[in-house]
């Protein structure tokens, strides 16, 4: 029982780790490369814009997909791995 | 065959098979009427869900805010995209392997409170309330338009038509139609979007002719744009925006609003498995992407379309701007679609400077230089998806699968609120919490009073829309965002939350987002009664009312944590609750109680 317990313990914190990594990534394409870092992105042209641009109506959506993807990916293994899953 | 004839046969066409649809998926139990039985495949879930969540306003609105509004409003674009991951990671598995009916079903019971379910309730009718106003007037325009009717009728042969399929079929009949109407919708967006991307950049692929050459002038689209709408004192397409906390504020509250929207979580009970729902997550969102990606061409391609269709000089190498903007074309050689849409009112001109031709730029640029005495055209952003195929020439069955796919996008939405007003109604209200000893019989016979009831109170809101049922983006998605999505996320990611720190946050999030709201838009928005005119002066820190879900849900966390940790933990059974969710293991089915 206390090994079962430990266990879960442990599949939820890797997990929460997961889905932190998963969430700067979601912040980073979103509010930081499409909104706050525009400017800093200006410089690299994109299809007569810029990165910044493309970000915002292109790439966040993108990479969007990806990560829900790789998180319900990982999960599964996570579930395997812990013997958690239905 | 005229327009009309196609354009009726291709409604008439889809109608039959939702109607189809409804007789052979018909609910025989509760668990059929709330969650589908539970036993949808998660690429069917996914599709379904891009249904339910493309609204009249994604399909007709979203095209039209990108090309008036361009870069600044991206944020639709990553508010109601990036919802899906936070929805995907922090909500739709756990609350899937709680395994209940309702949203306010996992607050009431988490929280061991009816009152925070009470909470919950109220909330889930105000915002799915005020999306459903929008889906039925979306509906009676789309109508209206193309066949011919007026607004009234158009509104209640929607009222019919979900009437049929949602009251039999309840979540297994409308799942099934929203696949059906996700198909349309999506064939009726991208069909004219790829031939005008052809046209334009000879790249059929609306997402990269974007971003290609514009063939008439040699230079890139996203430039051309640029180059014409400022020499019309407009703002460049791509211009950057000075009030970036605002915009990131914005973004948010529409991500954490769409996380929250009761009728898109609802879609997640319906999977069998706890990782079908992580999966069919990622599914909606690629059916979502597909017009989501899409639309941002058809914005600015219509936008650069519309300027050339005005101003015919500028749409080829232009040395000298200011000279081509001198000859816009003469009113009495305007194109056939022009005229069709004024006959609507949505294309007005008024012949300021009575010399016969179409002056259409920025009123606040002067350019009395030019002979200009004011702006002469206005031009209703939401003509510019329906309009497209017209302004493209392409034939008539195109418009006709338009009308189709806009009464689809309108519908589908609409049955996905009015299942989740129903179920709050008859679920939580009548069965958990005035009269738990009511049979499955009875239960679902309350199932369908309640959806014909929500039914009729749509159409009614429809046809003499209320002050507030414009504000759907700052309604709707403030209280999902500020009030449903904190006290869900707390629920299952601290397992020390209790029921006096989710009441105390939910009701602080709640009223803080609704006293913002009504400060600058109007005390239950009854025009003239605003505090505060609502500009950009006057918001604290230059946070529009639109963007304060995002703050709303801060201070219902503070509150939450705040009141939680000095009052007692939840029982021992409670806590045991939350450990159970977020473990995949021993899920089954959605039972009821």
């Amino acid at each position: 029982m206390a090994d079962d317990k430990s266990n879960a313990a442990e599949y939820w914190k890797a997990n929460v780790r997961l889905i932190f990594g998963c969430l700067i990534v979601w912040a980073f394409v979103s509010y930081g490369c499409a909104i706050l870092f525009r400017p800093l992105l200006a410089g690299i042209p994109v299809g007569g814009t810029d990165l910044g641009f493309w970000f915002a109506q292109q790439g966040s959506i993108l990479t969007f997909i990806v990560l829900i993807f790789f998180y319900a990916w990982r999960m599964n293994k996570l579930d395997k791995k812990y013997g958690l899953e239905e | 065959m005229s327009q009309f004839a196609i354009n009726l046969l291709f409604v008439g066409a889809s109608f039959a098979l939702y109607i189809g649809i409804a007789i052979w998926a018909r609910a025989g139990s509760t668990k059929d009427f709330y969650v589908a039985g539970g036993g949808v495949h998660p690429i069917t879930n996914g599709m379904a869900t891009a249904a339910d969540w493309m609204s009249a306003a994604s399909f007709i609105s979203m095209a039209g805010l990108l090309a008036s509004g361009g870069y600044a409003n991206s944020t639709f674009l990553m508010g109601w995209t990036g919802g899906y991951v936070i929805l995907a990671m922090l909500l739709a598995p756990y609350l899937r392997k709680f395994g209940k009916f309702t949203v306010p079903d996992f607050i009431g019971d988490r929280f061991y409170s009816n009152t925070a379910r009470f909470v919950a309730i109220v909330c889930l009718i105000i915002a799915s309330v005020t999306y459903v106003i929008g889906q039925m007037t979306g509906a009676g325009v789309a109508f209206s338009r193309f066949l011919e009717v007026s607004n009234t009728w158009g509104i209640w042969l929607a009222a019919l038509i979900v009437f049929l399929y949602a009251v039999f079929g309840g979540m297994k009949g409308i799942t099934y139609t929203q696949v059906a109407q996700y198909i349309v919708l999506i064939v009726a967006y991208t069909i004219p979007a790829v031939f005008i991307a052809f046209q334009l950049t000879g790249n059929p692929i609306p997402m990269f002719g974007m971003f290609s050459t514009h063939t008439e002038s040699g230079i890139p689209l996203l430039q051309k744009l640029d180059d014409v709408v400022s020499a019309l004192g407009f703002q460049d397409y791509t211009a950057d925006v000075d009030n970036k906390l605002n915009m990131v504020l914005f973004t948010l509250s529409l991500m954490v609003g769409t996380a929250g929207l009761p009728h898109v979580i609802i879609r997640f009970f319906t999977v069998p498995k706890v990782a079908d729902a992580r999966w069919s997550a990622g599914w909606a969102l690629v059916f979502i992407a597909l017009l989501y990606l899409t639309a941002p061409a058809v914005g600015s391609m219509a936008r650069l379309n519309l300027m050339t269709t005005v101003y015919p000089e500028m749409a080829g190498q232009v040395e000298n701007y200011d000279e081509a903007a001198q000859n816009p074309i003469l009113y009495e050689e305007r194109p056939e679609w022009f005229r069709t849409w004024e006959d609507t009112g949505l294309i007005t001109f008024n012949d300021v400077n009575n010399d016969g031709r179409i002056q259409f730029y920025n009123d606040a640029t002067d350019y009395t230089d030019r002979g200009w005495e004011g702006n002469e055209l206005t031009v209703n952003n939401d003509i510019l998806v329906l309009a497209n195929p017209e302004i493209a020439n392409l034939p008539g069955w195109v418009i006709g699968l338009i009308a189709a796919g806009g009464i689809a996008a309108a519908l589908s939405t609409a049955a996905g609120l009015l299942l989740a007003i129903s179920s709050a109604i008859s679920h939580d209200l009548i069965k958990t919490m005035i009269n738990p000893k009511i049979s499955e019989k009875g239960e679902m016979l309350a199932a369908r009073i309640s959806m014909g009831g929500a039914i009729l109170l749509a159409t009614y809101l429809g046809l003499n829309p209320p002050g507030f049922a414009a504000q759907t983006v700052a309604l709707a998605f403030g209280i999902a965002g500020a009030s449903l999505f904190p006290a869900l996320m707390m629920g299952i990611f601290s397992t020390r939350m209790n029921n006096m720190g989710a009441i105390a946050g939910m009701l602080a999030g709640l009223i803080c987002t609704l006293l913002y709201i009504f400060t600058y838009l109007g005390w239950f928005f009854i025009p003239g009664t605003n505090t505060l005119a609502n500009t950009p002066d006057n918001w604290i820190l230059g946070i529009s009312p639109l963007s304060f879900g995002a703050v709303g849900a801060m201070i219902n966390f503070a509150v939450a944590f705040a009141v939680s940790s000095v009052t007692a933990a939840p029982p021992r059974e409670i806590q045991e609750l939350v450990e159970s969710v977020r473990y995949p293991k021993g899920a089954g089915a959605a039972v009821d109680h």
